[in-house]
């Protein structure tokens, strides 16, 4: 029976929800088309991660335990991936469209001379078995429908947050595999790292979005989401200037939000940006321009200064609202 | 000294001017102005940097219509050396593969190279897979989501600045290699105006065809692509109310506090 695989990525001992979530969509198309699904895990003591990650739909999990993989690194990764690759001749690979996932996908397509499909937002397979996805672009406005042909392996990364991760009560096989492959890193090593932990906002059922328009003075965003019980987000300029981490950018190259509710402060409206909010329930905007595209977006705009309607806001939600 | 820095360049339209035409199903970008992608900029502006600390030739490398010319120019008006533009109508329709190939196959040409710096996505297609590609047609290291080359020390190893969930690393990189540099990541800088008015009239830039490449046209465009775009659509935005407030201040909040009550 032919396989799809899924990469399951992990950092350090600690696995990367999104690639479940493709895990369990290729268990669904699995199911569908007869294929066999196989989680691909690479990392170092990885026995927890790889029975954690095997509840969420796989027919097996193949693992590769080695201290050279406990973190991504682009070339020994690869090197993995690909000998693993040639061994079991998978038909199908699927990566969780994150920095290392888009990394990985797009190395490894070039020795296979396979398709790779960017990002998609759905997946399915044709009547001629071709792995077929929808690819956004321009910044999220434009769907292409972009099939794999003459591939094998067919490859894909997946937009994280579109699939849901569950998990399944059913047999899942581990196997071990030993490379031939030399994994010392050679011509890439990752000398030291800093990282803090990470809110995922994802999944966030309230967020304040900070724009430009804050001119960066964040105080009042967070204290907003505070009184709110949410959590903040900042559209792109606010990561690129350092004044929030990249991580609660929302948008195209950012997180995708599917709050209830979310409040965008002084944020213009551009495509790569509103992408980032189109599956939220309720959207209220303040903006001093009447005529900023935020406004085609939101479900409230309001035209105002967030400099004096906000402070007047937080007034009424520390108590004396009812006053 | 470094030997070379290529630079790759990509023009794009500006995504919010871009029209879909439901009933043709086409994107037309006619009517969009177009700009250096952004990351590109950033690219560039790295490596000009590196430039004046190391030394080198910035090169620009372009593949794309010969409607980027003024573009370009652009890039040479920030200071590149020189800007190769690789054109040929055989070319159409390539997805990264090819893409990743034609440009593996002209920065060999060029030759000489140590740093190919490009930007981390365009914004238009936006896939990343790109540098990657480029990296594994020429056999060397890539590194992808870079916010700075820190050092390249004289043993022929940079040190770059990668960003990561949640923070960033150091990676140790050998030379050669390619980058992809973080969008947002510095200040492209503006161009010199008697070096802008040199790039627009006088700047020779090079054009070069499949066959100056050496490559089979079958290995390019729609027939060396392993991927097919069957139809466009359009991303619908969400249904929204669109209801303006506005006035006096006190009555806005008052108004938002009572929305906000409602729905939480
Ligand atoms: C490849 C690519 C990917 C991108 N990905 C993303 C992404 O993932 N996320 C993202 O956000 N962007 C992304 N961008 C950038 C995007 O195109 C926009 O540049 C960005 O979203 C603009 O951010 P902004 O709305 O905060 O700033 P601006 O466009 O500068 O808007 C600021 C707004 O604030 C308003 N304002 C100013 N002062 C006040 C005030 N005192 N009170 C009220 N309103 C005020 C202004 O009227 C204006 O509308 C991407 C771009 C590219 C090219």
């Amino acid at each position: 029976m032919e396989d799809i695989w899924v990469f399951i990525e992990q950092d350090d001992g600690e696995l990367e929800g999104s690639s479940l979530e493709v895990l369990s969509k290729a268990r669904e198309l699995g199911e569908k088309y007869g294929y066999m699904v196989s989680g691909v895990l690479f990392g170092s003591d990885v026995k927890k991660l790889v029975e954690e990650a095997g509840r969420y739909g796989a027919d097996r999990i193949i693992y590769v335990d080695d201290e050279n993989l406990r973190i991504y690194n682009a070339e020994v990764y690869a090197k993995a991936m690909v000998e693993l690759a040639r061994r079991y001749n998978p038909n199908t690979i699927l990566f969780s469209a994150t920095r290392n996932g888009r990394d990985l996908a797009g190395r490894v397509a070039i020795p296979f001379n396979s398709g790779l499909l960017a990002h998609v937002i759905s997946l399915d397979f044709d009547e001629e078995g071709r792995l077929t996805g929808r690819v956004p672009g321009f910044g999220g406005s434009i769907a292409a429908i972009v099939k794999c042909i003459d591939s094998r392996p067919q490859l894909a990364t997946v937009t994280p947050g579109v699939f849901e991760a569950k998990t399944f009560d059913r047999e899942c096989k581990y196997v071990e595999e030993k490379l031939e492959v030399d994994l010392t890193p050679d011509k890439y090593l990752v000398i030291s790292r800093e990282k803090s932990p990470v809110k995922d906002i994802s999944k966030s059922e309230k967020v304040v979005v900070a724009g430009q328009g804050t001119g960066g003075e964040l105080d009042i965003v967070y204290e907003l989401a505070k009184l709110l019980n949410a959590d903040v987000g900042v559209t792109r300029p606010l990561a690129d200037r350092g004044l929030a981490p990249r991580d609660i950018q929302i948008g195209s190259t950012g997180v995708n939000l599917k709050s209830k509710l979310v409040i965008v402060l002084g944020a213009s409206g551009a495509p790569h940006f509103v992408s980032g909010i189109k599956d939220c329930d309720l959207v209220i905007s303040i903006n001093k321009d009447a005529d900023a595209p935020i406004k085609e977006h939101s479900d409230y705009f309001v035209v105002a200064d967030i400099f004096k309607v906000v402070p007047k806001l937080l007034e009424l939600l520390r108590g004396g609202g009812d006053a | 000294m470094l030997r070379n820095i290529i630079v790759l360049l990509k023009i794009v339209p500006k995504p919010e001017e871009v029209v879909f035409n439901p009933e043709t199903k086409t994107v037309d970008r006619s009517k969009a102005r177009n700009e250096i992608n952004e990351a590109d900029k950033n690219a560039l502006e790295l490596a000009l940097k590196l430039k004046e600390k190391y030394g080198g030739k910035v090169i620009t490398l372009s593949m794309g219509p010969p409607i980027w010319d003024k573009y370009i120019r652009l890039g040479v008006a920030m200071g590149a050396d020189d800007a190769i533009l690789v054109s040929d109508r055989a070319l159409a329709g390539s997805d990264t593969l090819p893409t990743s190939l034609t440009l593996a196959t002209a920065i060999k040409k060029i030759g000489d190279y140590d740093i190919i710096l490009c930007g981390e996505e365009s914004s238009d297609g936006g896939t990343g897979q790109v540098p990657p590609g480029i990296g594994g047609w020429l056999d060397i290291p890539h590194v992808t989501y870079v916010s700075d080359i820190v050092e390249i020390s004289q043993d022929g190893w940079a040190t770059v600045k990668r960003t990561i969930k949640g923070g960033h690393e150091l990676v140790k990189i050998k030379l050669p290699f390619i980058a992809a540099v973080e969008l947002g990541s510095n200040k492209p800088r503006f161009p010199d105006f008697r070096r802008k008015r040199w790039a627009e009239r006088e700047f020779q830039l090079k054009i070069w065809s499949l066959q100056d490449l050496g490559l089979e046209p079958d290995k390019v465009g729609f027939k060396g692509s392993k991927t097919i775009v069957s139809e466009l659509e359009e991303v619908k935005p969400a249904e929204r109310r669109k209801e303006v407030l506005s006035g006096d201040l006190d009555e806005l909040a008052r108004k938002l506090y009572e929305i906000l009550k409602e729905n939480i």
